[in-house]
């Protein structure tokens, strides 16, 4: 079951939030909804979910318009709003079997109990929500996107303000939770994108600005090639200038050394022209962090 | 529509202010019934409970307003109402959800004053010597007068992420959809018109029925009007969401 936005645009008054943009999300798929606040992430998943109307354009999940039948998409989506809203005074329990019963599943109870298993809940489902900590509450919140085994999955910066630790405990559930499943998952944090995702859409000022394979959106923000090159002492960066190369002081005796083609030769007989004290030279990756910079500043 | 009444019912349950809320209900109108001199029903010496519903109405103008001041403002200013928009409720569901939620608790509110039916018919002379089908045929417009003043709360709390704020407001309605309408009709400029400006109002239909007299025409008003509220609920939370 496959998401697939066409067009879509959001209007808020005279101002465009979501402008024409089309993507598609593929089952078995997590696909990374990338940008910078206020670029139109939370409306286009909001959208989708059905809570917002939309101006233009469709959104279909599964082949179903959200337009046209709204409960049957929201029946087989699960969807954990940003901010996670919850109902702080419903006990885990209570809160999960009311969830439950609003999607009509009959067997509440083995399915709550699943819920808090998969969601590591065990320990805290006595509780009032408002008892726990954000990590433990954020495990609520997945528990109710996932408790009606939903075909497509939508989060909305399900990990933000989380600890290291719990980061790394939500990242794993959601990842056990959404095999098989047609996942969308915004986040500003590059290297959640790196482990979780397949694909990543990115968005700028309500537009789609990358729609790729995460290795293929890498090799996007490169300008030429880069090396990181390490010397035993500080040397002096105009000898790599006067051969045309680019020379940037990375750290203490480390600099990154590039050019529009590749720079290993030029760099290799400047060092034995002048017998620089080479310690290691290494292809620079290309960062999401800067593909996602370049990407969103352009615009 | 059930498990959103459920829900409602829960977690009103579950928080003081519907302790709190009930128990000085309770309190005043039992004041009122037995023991201030100017009203109680001891002094009267005929077995009656028209106290109880002549100041039912002004009790409810807060009563109903503080159960109902939770139902959208507090799932406005938590975020919850998102979330209840992306389960598979239609809006009617939610919002007759908590109509019949609130509903039911005034209803709740209401119920231990039955006690004071049996302690005047045991206290008639002879004892059972009371006009029971009045007091039902009451009852039900008390029941009607409560879903008209539940709508009223329910849309106000549509209108407002501040349950303070819908709190006042509601009162405030209510009052105005009693008395509002009856007084503007007083004002002599109307003529013929101010029995129709009367006819708008709650007043002239509650105080038909508070004596015991069911009148279709009064029972279609109140349905209709809570009907009629219910909607403009729905198109209120159907314009703030840009619909």
């Amino acid at each position: 079951m496959s998401i697939v936005v066409n067009q879509l645009t959001k209007l808020y008054g005279s101002q465009k939030a979501v402008d024409g943009i089309s993507f598609q999300a593929q089952k078995g798929k997590i696909t990374g909804f990338l940008g910078p606040n206020g670029a139109g992430k939370s409306t286009t998943m909001k959208i989708a979910t059905g809570y917002l109307p939309l101006s233009g354009g469709t959104v279909e999940v599964g082949g179903i318009d959200v337009v046209t039948s709204p409960l049957k998409v929201k029946k087989v989506t699960g969807y954990l709003p940003e901010h996670n809203p919850l109902y702080l005074d419903m006990y885990v329990k209570e809160y999960l079997s009311f969830i439950a019963a609003a999607y009509g599943l009959k067997n509440h109870r083995s399915k709550v109990a699943s819920m808090i298993a998969l969601c590591g809940l065990k320990v805290e489902q006595k509780k009032k929500i408002r008892a726990l900590s954000k990590g433990y509450r954020q495990r609520v919140g997945l528990a109710q996107a996932l408790i009606h085994d939903p075909e497509v999955l939508i989060l909305d910066e399900p990990t933000s303000g989380l600890d290291p630790n719990q980061l790394v405990e939500i990242r794993k559930v959601i990842k056990e939770a959404s095999q098989d499943k047609t996942v969308i998952f915004s986040t500003h944090i590059m290297q959640e994108v790196e482990a979780l995702c397949d694909k990543v859409v990115i968005i700028n000022k309500g537009k789609i600005v990358a729609d790729s394979d995460v290795s293929a959106l890498k090799s996007l923000g490169g300008n030429g090639t880069s090396y990181r090159v390490t010397f035993e002492e500080e040397i002096k960066e105009d000898l790599f200038e006067s051969v045309g190369l680019m020379v940037n002081l990375v750290e203490m005796n480390h600099y990154s050394i590039s050019s529009e083609e590749d720079p290993r030769k030029l760099i290799m007989k400047v060092v034995t022209d002048h017998a620089l004290p080479l310690v290691s030279i290494m292809k620079e990756e290309q960062s999401l962090e800067g593909v996602f910079q370049t990407l969103t500043k352009e615009q | 529509m059930i498990t959103i009444l459920k829900k409602e019912i829960n977690e009103f349950l579950d928080s003081l202010i519907a302790y709190v809320v009930i128990g000085i209900f309770l309190m005043g109108i039992g004041l009122i019934m037995w023991v201030f001199p100017e009203t109680n029903v001891l002094d009267y010496g005929y077995v009656s409970m028209d106290v109880l519903f002549s100041y039912a109405p002004f009790v409810f103008m807060f009563l109903v307003p503080a159960i109902t001041m939770k139902s959208f403002a507090e799932e406005k200013r938590n975020g919850t109402i998102e979330l209840l928009y992306t389960l598979p409720f239609k809006e009617t569901d939610i919002i007759l959800g908590k109509f019949f939620g609130g509903l039911l608790l005034v209803l709740f509110s209401i119920l231990p004053t039955l006690i004071y039916y049996f302690s005047l018919s045991y206290l008639g002379n002879p004892p059972g010597n009371i006009d029971t089908a009045g007091i039902i045929g009451s009852y039900i417009g008390l029941v009607l007068l409560a879903s008209v003043f539940t709508s009223v709360g329910i849309l106000v709390s549509a209108l407002t992420g501040n349950q303070i704020v819908s709190f006042i407001l509601a009162a405030f309605l209510c009052f105005l959809l009693f008395f509002g309408f009856d007084s503007l009709a007083n004002i002599n400029v109307w003529s013929s018109g101010s029995s129709f400006i009367r006819s708008i109002g709650v007043m002239v239909h509650y105080e038909v029925m508070s004596k015991g007299l069911i009148d279709l025409r009064d029972v279609v008003y109140f349905l209709s009007a809570s009907a009629l509220l219910l909607y403009l609920t729905k198109l209120t939370l159907k314009i703030q969401r840009g619909e």
